[in-house]
C-alpha cells in the first residue's frame, strides 16, 4: 500500500520524500490544478527539480490536472498532459473526460489516474472510465463507507486509491458548487473553494465574524477557536437552532483503518494538503510512514498509537479528527 | 423553444406526486422528467410505479424522460439504475457516469443531466458518440460559457446533434453528500432517518446567523437558498438554448412553465418578485446574486 503525500512546493516535496513518502503528488501553477492558490505549485523549472529529486530517491511523482477544461481553452489542459509525458512523471491525475481522451490517444504510455473530482463512486462509473480511457487507478471520493470501499474493491480490477488523512470534503468531490454560489468561483471552474481573496474577518459587538464574499459564515465568542471560513464548516441557523448544520471543522484520520484498507487491496492511501506547509507534510508523512511500516512488520499486532493521533490532531482543522463517511454513523 | 418539467427533487407523498403529474399532462410542458434522483430511501413510488406513471403521461403526447440518481454508492442502487437503463421504452436522464456506461451498452438514447461534469464541447462530442441526445448544462455555468462552448460545438460540427437545456427556475441543486443533512437537522442518524424529508415539501431553509437565506437542505442534497429565476433572461437564451427547464416546487410550477412560454412567444416582461430569487450564475457572477434587466 503506497503512501502518497501532497506537495505545494519544492521544499514540501523534498520533505515528503525525506520522511518516507512512496509517492508525491503536485500540480502546475495554473487553473488546471484544483489547488490553484497564490504562492503555491510548480512552474516548469521547479517541476524539473521535482522530477530530479524524485528520481534520485527512487520514488514516484503524480501530477494533478484536476479541473475541467474551459471552452475555447482546452489547449491549456492538453499542454499540461504533454508536459507530464515529456517530463516522464509516473502518473497524471485527471478529472475531465476530454482531457482523459486526449491523454489516452496522444500519450498511450502515460499512466492515468482518475481524479477524485471525477466523482466515480460505483462500479459502473468506474467501468465507464476504464472502458473508454487508459485509466489504471481510481481515486475514490470521500462519500463511501468502508463497507462500500471493500465492495468496490471486490468488484473491480482497477487499482483503488483512498483519502487517508486531511481536510474533509463532506460533499462528493467535483459535485459541489457551494463556493461558486457564494463567490462565483468553484473547484471545478477555477480550482479553488472558498477563495482567500473573498475572506474577511471583523470584530463586532456580536463577536469575531468570518465572512466569505460578505456572507456571514461563522461568529466566534471570546475563547472560541476561529477557523478558516470554508463555507460548509460554518455555523448556520436551521429551524431556529444555530449549529454546524453541514459539518464541524474537523479532519479525516483513518489510521485505525489501515488493516482493513490493506486487506481490501487498496493500492494507495492519500494524504490531503497541498496547500499546507512543509512542516505539515513532514509530520503527517512521518506518522503515516511509521503506521504503515508497523502494520507491514506484524499485521496481527497493529494498534494505533495514541502519540500518532495526538500528532495528527495538532495538525487538524479544529484539532479534532473523524473517520468521516467511512464510518456509517457519520453519515 | 421547448419547455420541460424537471424531476421532483423533494420527497412528496405518492398521492401528491400523482396529482401533480395528472395536472402536468394538461400543462404547457413538452418534456416531463420523472423519477427519484436524490435518495434511494425515498420509495413512495417504486420503479414500477414510476414506469407506470411514465406510460400514462407518454400517452398524453408529452415526451417522458426517466431521471436517475445523481449519487450512487450501494450495489442495490446500481441495480435499480440498471432496471431503468434497460426499460426499453423511455429516454433516460443520466446523472452519473455509471448510467452512461449502462445506457451506451444498452444503446438507449440519453439526456446528460446537470449533475454531470460536462464543461466543454470535446466532452459533448464524446457523449454524442455514446448516444446523448440532449445536454442539461451544469447549474454553475453562465451564458458566456455557453456561447463559447456552442462556438466550439460548431467547429466540431456537432451542434445539430443534440439539444441544450438550461435549468431556469427553482432551487438549484448545488452539492451531493454521503451525509443526510435533513436527518442531521433533526438529530437523527441517516440509517434511522424515518424518511423525515417527507415533512418538508420544498426542503428546509438554512440561514446565516444574520438571517440571510443561504441554502436549502434536501436530504443528501444542498440546494440554493434563493430560487433561481431566468424568466426575465429569456431574450438572452434565444438561439442558445433549446429547452427551458422548470424544477417542480408544487402546482405553481405548472404556471411558471406557461409564464416562460408567454415570455418567449410574446416577449412579455413580467414584474418579478426579486425578493429571495437570483440569476447570478447565468450572468457569470456569484450564483446568489441578482442582475435586474
Amino acid at each position: 500500500m503506497e503512501l502518497l503525500c501532497p506537495a505545494g512546493n519544492l521544499p514540501a516535496l523534498k520533505t515528503a520524500v525525506d520522511n518516507g513518502a512512496d509517492a508525491v503528488y503536485i500540480g502546475f501553477k495554473d487553473d488546471t490544478n484544483a489547488r490553484h492558490f497564490a504562492g503555491l505549485n510548480f512552474t516548469d523549472k521547479k517541476l524539473d527539480k521535482a522530477v530530479d529529486y524524485i528520481r534520485s530517491h527512487n520514488r514516484h511523482l503524480h501530477v494533478a490536472i484536476n479541473t475541467f477544461a474551459h471552452p475555447g481553452k482546452i489547449e491549456r489542459w492538453e499542454r499540461a498532459v504533454d508536459r507530464c509525458a515529456d517530463m516522464g512523471v509516473d502518473a497524471a491525475i485527471i478529472s475531465d473526460i476530454a482531457v482523459l481522451d486526449y491523454a489516452t490517444k496522444k500519450h498511450p504510455n502515460l499512466e492515468l489516474h482518475l481524479s477524485v473530482q471525477a466523482s466515480a463512486t460505483n462500479v459502473e462509473a468506474i467501468n465507464f472510465y476504464t472502458n473508454n480511457f487508459n485509466v489504471s487507478r481510481v481515486v475514490l471520493p470521500r462519500v463511501l463507507s468502508i463497507h462500500q470501499v471493500k465492495q468496490l474493491a471486490r468488484n473491480t480490477d482497477v487499482e483503488l486509491e483512498v483519502f487517508a488523512f486531511g481536510s474533509l470534503c463532506i460533499m462528493a468531490e467535483g459535485r459541489c458548487y457551494l463556493s461558486s454560489y457564494l463567490t462565483g468561483e468553484s473547484p471545478n471552474t477555477v480550482g479553488a473553494c472558498s477563495p482567500a481573496k473573498y475572506v474577511r474577518w471583523e470584530e463586532t459587538d456580536n463577536g469575531l465574524e468570518s465572512r466569505l464574499n460578505d456572507v456571514l459564515i461563522d461568529r466566534y465568542q471570546e475563547g472560541e477557536k476561529a477557523g478558516y471560513p470554508t463555507l460548509c464548516k460554518g455555523r448556520f441557523d436551521v429551524g431556529g437552532k444555530v449549529f454546524h448544520a453541514l459539518e464541524e471543522p474537523t479532519s479525516l484520520n483513518t489510521l485505525e483503518l489501515i488493516p482493513e484498507l490493506a486487506n481490501a487491496n487498496i493500492a494507495a492511501v492519500k494524504i490531503e494538503g497541498r496547500q499546507r506547509s512543509p512542516a505539515y507534510t513532514e509530520q503527517v508523512t512521518k506518522v503515516w510512514r511509521a503506521a504503515i511500516d508497523r502494520y507491514k512488520a506484524d499485521p496481527g499486532q497493529y494498534r494505533v498509537e495514541s502519540q500518532w493521533n495526538q500528532q495528527l490532531d495538532n495538525l487538524s482543522e479544529g484539532t479534532t479528527t473523524t473517520l468521516g463517511a467511512y464510518h456509517r454513523d457519520w453519515q | 423553444m421547448k419547455y420541460a418539467l424537471g424531476p421532483i427533487l423533494y420527497y412528496w407523498p405518492k398521492t401528491k406526486v400523482e396529482d401533480f403529474y395528472n395536472a402536468a399532462t394538461n400543462s404547457s410542458a413538452d418534456v416531463i422528467y420523472m423519477g427519484e434522483t436524490v435518495c434511494s430511501k425515498r420509495r413512495e413510488l417504486k420503479p414500477k410505479d414510476w414506469l407506470g406513471l411514465a406510460k400514462d403521461i407518454a400517452d398524453s403526447g408529452k415526451q417522458v424522460v426517466i431521471s436517475t440518481m445523481a449519487l450512487l454508492e450501494a450495489p442495490s442502487e446500481v441495480n435499480v439504475l440498471r432496471k431503468y437503463c434497460e426499460n426499453g421504452d423511455f429516454v433516460v436522464e443520466a446523472n452519473d457516469f455509471g448510467a452512461i456506461n449502462l445506457l451506451a451498452e444498452a444503446k438507449t438514447p440519453f439526456v446528460c443531466g446537470h449533475a454531470l461534469n460536462v464543461y466543454n464541447a470535446q466532452v459533448l462530442q464524446l457523449l454524442v458518440n455514446q448516444g446523448m441526445q440532449r445536454w442539461v448544462m451544469p447549474v454553475e455555468l453562465s451564458r458566456d460559457w455557453l456561447m463559447q462552448l456552442q462556438q466550439d460545438c460548431q467547429d466540431l460540427k456537432i451542434r445539430d446533434k443534440f439539444e441544450i437545456e438550461v435549468l431556469s427556475h427553482g432551487h438549484l441543486p448545488l452539492a451531493y453528500s454521503a451525509r443526510c443533512f435533513t436527518a442531521r437537522s433533526e438529530n437523527r442518524a441517516k440509517d434511522d432517518c424515518e424518511l423525515c424529508c417527507i415533512n418538508h415539501e420544498n426542503g428546509i431553509p438554512l440561514f446565516s446567523q444574520d438571517k440571510k437565506e443561504l441554502f436549502t437542505i434536501n436530504g443528501i442534497q444542498t440546494m440554493s437558498g434563493y430560487k433561481y429565476n431566468l424568466l426575465n433572461d429569456v431574450e438572452s437564451m434565444r438561439d442558445l438554448v433549446d429547452v427551458i427547464r422548470v424544477s417542480p416546487m408544487g402546482m405553481e410550477s405548472l404556471e411558471v412553465i406557461e409564464q416562460f412560454k408567454q415570455s418567449v412567444e410574446h416577449n412579455i416582461k413580467l414584474d418579478l418578485p426579486h425578493d429571495r430569487e437570483c440569476n447570478g450564475y447565468w450572468h457569470q457572477i456569484a450564483g446568489l446574486e441578482t442582475v435586474s434587466l
